[in-house]
């Protein structure tokens, strides 16, 4: 029963995790909050299916090339998008902006998926194949998932902590105002955190394609699973939204388990709401 | 939070989207030669999904079929063509209303066809009865139905309700216990919202009635997309039989779920989505045996002659639950017209009265209501065949116990 919950939770937070990489670093570095984040790993989840439909690429290559194309994405989007926001908003205005913007991008995202996919439920079988660790059968394309979300995550903790690279990112997270100051490109580094965290989203998306049945008008269900580990995890925190995400899976099926899985979202909210009250800054954030 | 989420940013950007409010595809225009027909449907938003493979197409191939064929024929012989006046109501109650209004008052349109999903009818119930016109609810269940026919006496309710569809589960389940082929347990889950609630509801006393024991029965979170924990602790319950009532996207992760672990129950049954074509590419070709809600007649060459003109015209079959059943309400108002004419009152009477001929045969409402319909199909042999109830024309004999995946 321990180990039953142990390994189901593990793999449920591992998929939730990896859904909350890209927003952490899009809201946490470009301060820009994406409502349109679920629509974006939407997009590449129906990019994954109609490459496997169409074409017959195997969905595992699309999930390892389609983090490139995300980033110049989220490159394009930046540029075109939100540098006009950043570059005339000063103080908190640009949270704001952002969110109104970013809402209208979800609408647009959602009705080119409406209109390129159509309105249909999109569910693909690839890898369902059980896979049994320690006794407990967990689905191949689920531990697919959680080993990207190890793997991805762990190296951006790595190198958001060692390199200079890392350094300069976490500069502009933490003060956007005094970054210029010892010479760094706030809008270079602001825009590489966006196009990073657009690329994210696009694996992510993939990612979930393999197993998930999704729909052109779910992608407010990823946003808001992603916006409630971000905010677990402190914000622009990619260990806090890892550890967040792994805690929210064991949470979920030990709940859905040991108690009543009609209570899995409620235990979901229940500690979303005493991390909002005790820790607002995050499990994982400074205060 | 979920809600309120939605509410607050609904707020926000309200002021930005209030210009463009309605999105119209069409305008009406008066003419003797043709009959005006509005509908606003969920095109964008969550709603949009079930809309788009229930109410549109149908809506779209039937006024295609129609005017193809040179219009909708009169009482008096002549033929009237269809224009159509479609609205989005973007999954917004608010915004169906809305639109419901402006289609009567404004477009003032001959005749308005129905949203889809119960909430989305018993929104506009009120203002159609207001406005008299006749209001064919085809995707809604309720077992309130008998309430709603007699309250707007010009509503036609034709999906059943819950209490429908459990009873006859648990008919076709009680057949096969009785015969030996399963035992008398059941695990059974539900989504936690109003489908499944009802279902459940309906479900838990004809069990019980039937002489089942439910030893596995919990509910789960709309938007659950993890069902591992769930299919396990049911795995592990010893019943023979999987019941779940559940959407679409449930039903298709426990399917896939229970495949990934090697889940085999004698009986899998699962609700909304079974019956959808695109079932048998998620099993991964592994359909045959699961049971849904639901059902068409297999036997029937007006079912297939209406699968093959859906797939040409909208490139892929319809369900096979709601479709037909929808399809079938526009023929009836087609032969309704043809018997008295456009006059709502006159309408309301024959749709009412009347027997059609309907593709899902003859067709005669009891008090409003469409009785006879399939509660249970099966996919047998890569088609979704309705077997129960077992004495409706056509039904197919259930296969039980399911070929393991």
């Amino acid at each position: 029963m321990f180990v039953t919950i142990l390994i189901l939770g593990l793999v449920l937070g591992g998929t939730y995790a990896l859904l909350a990489l890209g927003l952490t670093l899009q809201y946490g570095i470009a301060r820009i909050m994406n409502l349109a984040y679920g629509e974006l790993t939407l997009a590449a989840a129906f990019v994954l299916v109609a490459l496997m439909q169409g074409f017959g690429i195997s969905p595992l290559l699309t999930v390892a090339l389609i983090g490139p194309v995300g980033y110049v994405v989220g490159s394009l989007l930046y540029t075109v998008m939100m540098k006009p926001l950043v570059a005339r908003s000063s103080g908190g205005k640009l949270d704001v902006d952002s969110i109104l913007a970013t809402f209208g991008l979800l609408f647009l995202i959602q009705g080119v998926l409406l209109l390129v996919f159509g309105p249909n439920f999109t569910s693909i079988s690839y890898l369902d194949k059980g896979v049994t660790i320690f006794g407990v059968t967990v689905a191949l394309n689920r531990l697919i998932a959680l080993g990207i979300c190890v793997v991805v995550g762990g190296a951006l903790v790595i190198a958001l902590a060692t390199t200079r690279w890392g350094l300069a990112l976490r500069a502009v997270a933490q003060t956007p105002t005094s970054a210029p100051l010892v010479g760094l490109d706030v809008n270079k580094v602001a825009r590489q955190g966006f196009a990073l965290g657009t690329a994210l989203a696009a694996t992510a998306g993939a990612t979930v394609a393999m197993y998930q049945t999704f729909s052109a008008s779910g992608g407010v269900v990823f946003t808001m699973k992603a916006l409630v580990i971000v905010i677990m995890g402190g914000v622009g925190n990619v260990g806090g939204a890892l550890a967040a995400g792994l805690l929210l899976g064991l949470v979920e099926t030990f709940v859905a388990t040991a108690i009543d899985p009609g209570l899995t979202l409620a235990a979901t909210f229940a500690i979303f709401l005493l991390v909002l009250l005790f820790r607002p800054q995050g499990l994982f954030g400074k205060a | 939070m979920v809600n309120l989420f939605k509410h607050a940013k609904a707020c926000t950007t309200a002021f930005a989207i209030a210009a463009s409010s309605f999105m119209a595809a069409g305008h009406a225009t008066a003419a003797d030669d043709t009959i005006t027909i509005g509908y606003a449907v969920a095109l964008t938003g969550p709603n949009a999904t079930g809309a788009g493979i229930s109410t549109v197409p149908n809506y779209r191939l039937w006024v295609d079929q129609v005017n193809g064929d040179g219009g909708i024929e009169m009482p008096d012989g002549s033929r009237k063509m269809i224009e159509v006046v479609e609205y989005d109501d973007r999954s917004s109650n608010e915004d169906l209303v809305r639109a419901i209004e402006r289609l009567a008052s404004q477009d003032k349109v001959d005749l308005i066809l129905p949203p889809w999903g119960t909430g989305a009818n018993l929104a506009i119930a009120p203002l159609m009865a207001r406005f008299g016109y006749p209001q064919l609810a085809v995707t809604a269940v309720t077992d309130k139905a008998p309430e709603f026919a007699a309250r707007w006496d010009r509503s036609f309710w034709m999906l059943g309700g819950g209490h429908d569809y459990a009873t006859g589960l648990v008919d076709v389940l009680a057949q096969a216990r009785d015969a030996g082929t399963i035992n008398n347990k059941i695990a059974a889950v539900s989504v936690a919202d109003g489908f499944g609630i009802d279902l459940i509801k309906g479900a838990r006393p004809a069990f019980e009635e039937a002489g089942f024991e439910l030893v596995y029965d919990e509910s789960y979170p709309l938007g659950t997309s993890d069902f591992a924990a769930i299919m396990s602790e049911a795995q592990a319950s010893g019943a023979d039989s999987f019941v779940a009532f559940s959407y679409p996207p449930g039903s298709f992760g426990m399917t896939k779920t229970a495949q990934a672990m090697g889940f085999n129950p004698k009986v899998f049954y699962i609700s909304v989505g079974g019956a959808f074509p695109i079932y048998p590419g998620i099993a991964d070709g592994k359909a045959d045996g699961v049971m849904a809600i639901g059902g068409v007649d297999g036997t029937s060459d007006s079912v297939k002659a209406y699968f093959d003109a859906h797939t040409a015209f909208v490139g892929n079959p319809p369900d096979s639950w709601a479709s037909a059943v929808t399809f079938a309400s526009l023929e009836m108002l087609e032969q309704a017209i043809g018997r008295v004419g456009l006059d709502h009152g006159d309408l309301a009477a024959e749709l009412s009265n009347g027997t059609f001929d309907t593709v899902i045969g003859q067709v005669k409402l009891e008090d409003n209501q469409l009785r006879d319909l399939w509660t249970v199909g099966q996919w047998q042999n890569g088609a979704f065949v309705g077997v129960g109830p077992a004495d409706k024309t056509g039904a197919a004999a259930p296969v039980i116990p399911k070929p393991e995946w």
